[in-house]
């Protein structure tokens, strides 16, 4: 078998317009799902995430490339060949069957015996906890209780690949945080290959191993939560997981995959770690996280430290939420309150001079998109 | 009395039915016990209503009969009960064709695009345009000896150089199943498509992704998601059919007497109102009856929708 249980080469898919245009949905994607991997597709409506999955399940077919599931080329192979298995957005539960006959459906169609379906489905519903609902109907059940049939539907066939489109996206957040500990804790228990589209951040990096970024139909970057978040690769990527400060630049010189940057704004070079495709007179993207500027009452190092004027504060209980303005450049900075204080001079407050420190390490040198 | 009733939850319900019961308590209730009354009755020598209380115009029409060729003190008449079950089979051949031809058509206007389903809707509603009695006119001229299909058939044979007689098709049974079907087929269409409409793309998608072949997909989710739809349309065609008396009459002429047409002879030639009513109460009867055995069977239609 394939060391990939996914893969996505070169995948185009066009969708016709009603003006009689054509718009690229999925435009030249390549991606690699490992084996037993727990694999997101994260973006904004649009990006392609869900047409992706889509060509995966056999609902739509590429326009060009080729998708391959354990290492076969799918084609234009329907759905009730394909070894996966998809958890709807709106669940999709058939509502004139029972629990018992939804989840026993997809194994009635394989030809299972009656004996080893009860059994299947038995221990299906065992798994996402629904154990005693199999007489009842979908409609008699709340919406995460219908989410966890979908999930026994897909996963009693037992796929190597399990897709997911949005499956939390219609529950209240308190049992979205709930089920995303779940569901992360049934791929590691069945130990099978999760592919999971997603609109939201937090969701792909508290459950994933790995993330593709999409938007507008690519992938502008695949890689661990932790690189993502850290080392992203663009502007955008930078500015649509999590929050940046951005300042725009232009490289001066580059030396040992640290770029130099003079930003007009500041009329001063700012150091940081500079992105692969970056290079010497590039106009950049200067990015830093609010959480790693350093804040302080007066000035330390030379380099990469500016005098700036507290705008707003907002104290939200584990930070404070700062705005800070140096030279009409206005800076998100967010101090931990670490130190636990009843006295007012403990913080910083609205006009008061400040230095702020970008450690270069923490300084991303990025191409703007 | 206007406080009480913007307080009184149940006055404004009152307030808001009364007109519907007014009509339906005029205009249905009393005169169903009126026909109940007059079937009782007997029929004077100048057709009038004698009012009595008998059974004799049921007995007469379940065909027990004392007036007997053998002369036996009773005996069988099949002549109504003959009547009667024609009407019954026409009904639910009539039903069943219907179906069969509703559904395709029904399914073909659901998976359409939405821009093409209103113009198809439309074609399916505007024969309903043209009057009841004008649409079962054209059928006479297209089935008639000298009619529009043996005109053609005539021509295509002479073309062939064939001899041809003309098909005895009007004032047949089957004239007059073709003019039910085609006055009630879009009575099921437009039912069937809407239980259809309904059903999300998704759980098709669903089917097949749980590995089940378009034609299980079919029978193990289409078929059983659009039976609230089948069940309505055979409830809008089966009811009709069995009573109307228009298509028979003018399609079956003396071959194919309905129940329907029973009824309409006893009030306007055979004046004889207490047998029509007699009559008409049990076409009302049978119908219940099919109708409840139905319903109990499949529902009425909507435990999906609802549940």
């Amino acid at each position: 078998m394939s060391e990939f249980t996914v893969e996505l080469r070169d995948v185009v898919k066009r969708f016709p317009t009603p003006e009689g245009g054509e718009v690229f949905a999925v435009n030249h994607v390549t991606l690699q799902i490992r084996n037993g991997e727990f694999f997101s597709m994260l973006g904004s409506s649009g990006c392609g995430k869900t047409t992706s999955l889509r060509m995966v399940a056999g609902f739509e077919w590429p326009t060009e490339g080729e998708v391959y599931i354990e290492g076969r080329a799918m084609g234009h192979t329907p759905p009730f060949k394909r070894p996966v298995n998809t958890v709807f957005q709106n669940y999709a539960l058939f509502q004139h069957m029972t629990v018992y006959q939804n989840v026993a459906f997809g194994l009635e169609m394989e030809g299972a015996g009656k004996q080893e379906i009860a059994r299947r489905v038995g221990h299906a519903l065992e798994m996402v906890q629904m154990t005693g609902m199999e007489r009842r109907y979908p409609k008699q059940m709340s919406g995460g209780q219908q989410q966890r049939i979908a999930l026994a539907r897909a996963i009693v066939k037992t796929p190597n690949v399990l897709l997911l489109d949005e499956p939390l996206g219609a529950l209240d957040l308190k049992l979205r945080k709930e089920m995303q500990l779940e569901l992360k804790a049934l791929q590691q228990k069945l130990g099978i290959t999760f592919v999971y589209v997603t609109h939201d951040q937090e969701e792909a990096l508290t459950m994933s191993d790995r993330i593709a970024v999409m938007s507008q139909g690519k992938v502008m970057q695949m890689g661990t939560p932790v690189e993502i978040y850290e080392r992203p690769n663009c502007k955008f990527v930078a500015d649509f997981i999590g929050t940046s400060n951005f300042m725009e630049g232009g490289v001066k010189s580059l030396e040992n995959g640290r770029a130099s940057v003079f930003v007009p704004i500041l009329n001063a070079e700012v150091t940081g770690y500079a992105a692969e495709n970056v290079s010497v007179g590039d106009e950049v993207a200067i990015s830093i996280r609010p959480e790693k500027i350093r804040l302080a009452d007066k000035a330390g190092l030379t380099q990469n430290c500016f005098e700036g004027t507290v705008v707003t504060t907002s104290y939200i209980g584990s930070d404070t939420r700062l705005h800070v303005d140096i030279n009409g450049l206005t800076l998100k900075v967010w101090e931990q309150n670490k130190i636990s204080s009843l006295d007012p001079a403990a913080y910083y407050t609205v006009g008061q001079k400040v230095w702020l420190t970008l450690f270069p390490e923490n300084t991303l040198v990025l191409p703007k998109d | 009395m206007l406080k009480r009733l913007r307080e009184n939850k149940s006055s404004q319900g009152t307030l808001l039915i009364s007109p519907t019961l007014v009509f339906m308590v005029g205009l249905l209730i009393i005169p169903l016990i009126l026909t109940l009354i007059i079937s009782f009755g007997k029929r004077s020598a100048d057709g009038n209503v004698i009012y009595t209380f008998g059974l004799h115009n049921y007995i007469r029409i379940l065909g027990i009969s004392s007036d007997c060729p053998g002369g036996q003190a009773i005996c069988f008449d099949p002549l109504y009960a003959n009547i009667l079950w024609r009407s019954l089979t026409l009904a639910f051949n009539s039903t069943v064709l219907v179906i069969a031809l509703a559904y395709p058509l029904a399914y073909f206007i659901a998976r359409a695009h939405p821009m093409k389903r209103n113009t198809f809707l439309f074609m399916v509603l505007v024969p309903l345009w043209t009057n009841f009695v004008i649409r079962v006119y054209a059928w006479m001229m297209l089935l008639r000896t000298q009619g529009v299909i043996n005109s053609l058939l005539g021509w295509l044979a002479g073309l062939v150089g064939l001899h041809f007689t003309p098909l005895e098709m009007l004032y047949t049974p089957g004239a007059v199943l073709v003019g039910m079907v085609y006055e009630f087929l879009p009575f099921m269409i437009l039912p069937i498509f809407t239980s259809l409409e309904k059903i999300d793309n998704s759980l098709y998608e669903a089917a097949a992704d749980l590995g089940a072949n378009p034609i299980r997909t079919f029978f193990r989710v289409t078929l059983p998601l659009s039976m609230p739809g089948v069940v309505a349309g055979t409830i809008l065609v089966f009811i009709p059919v069995m009573g109307t008396f228009i298509v028979s009459d003018l399609l079956g002429g003396k071959q194919v007497i309905l129940i329907g047409n029973l009824i309409q002879r006893q009030f306007l030639d055979a004046r004889d109102p207490t047998f029509g009513s007699a009559a008409s109460l049990i076409l009302m009867a049978m119908t219940l009856i099919v109708t409840f055995f139905y319903t109990r069977k499949f529902g009425f239609g909507e435990e999906i929708v609802a549940a």
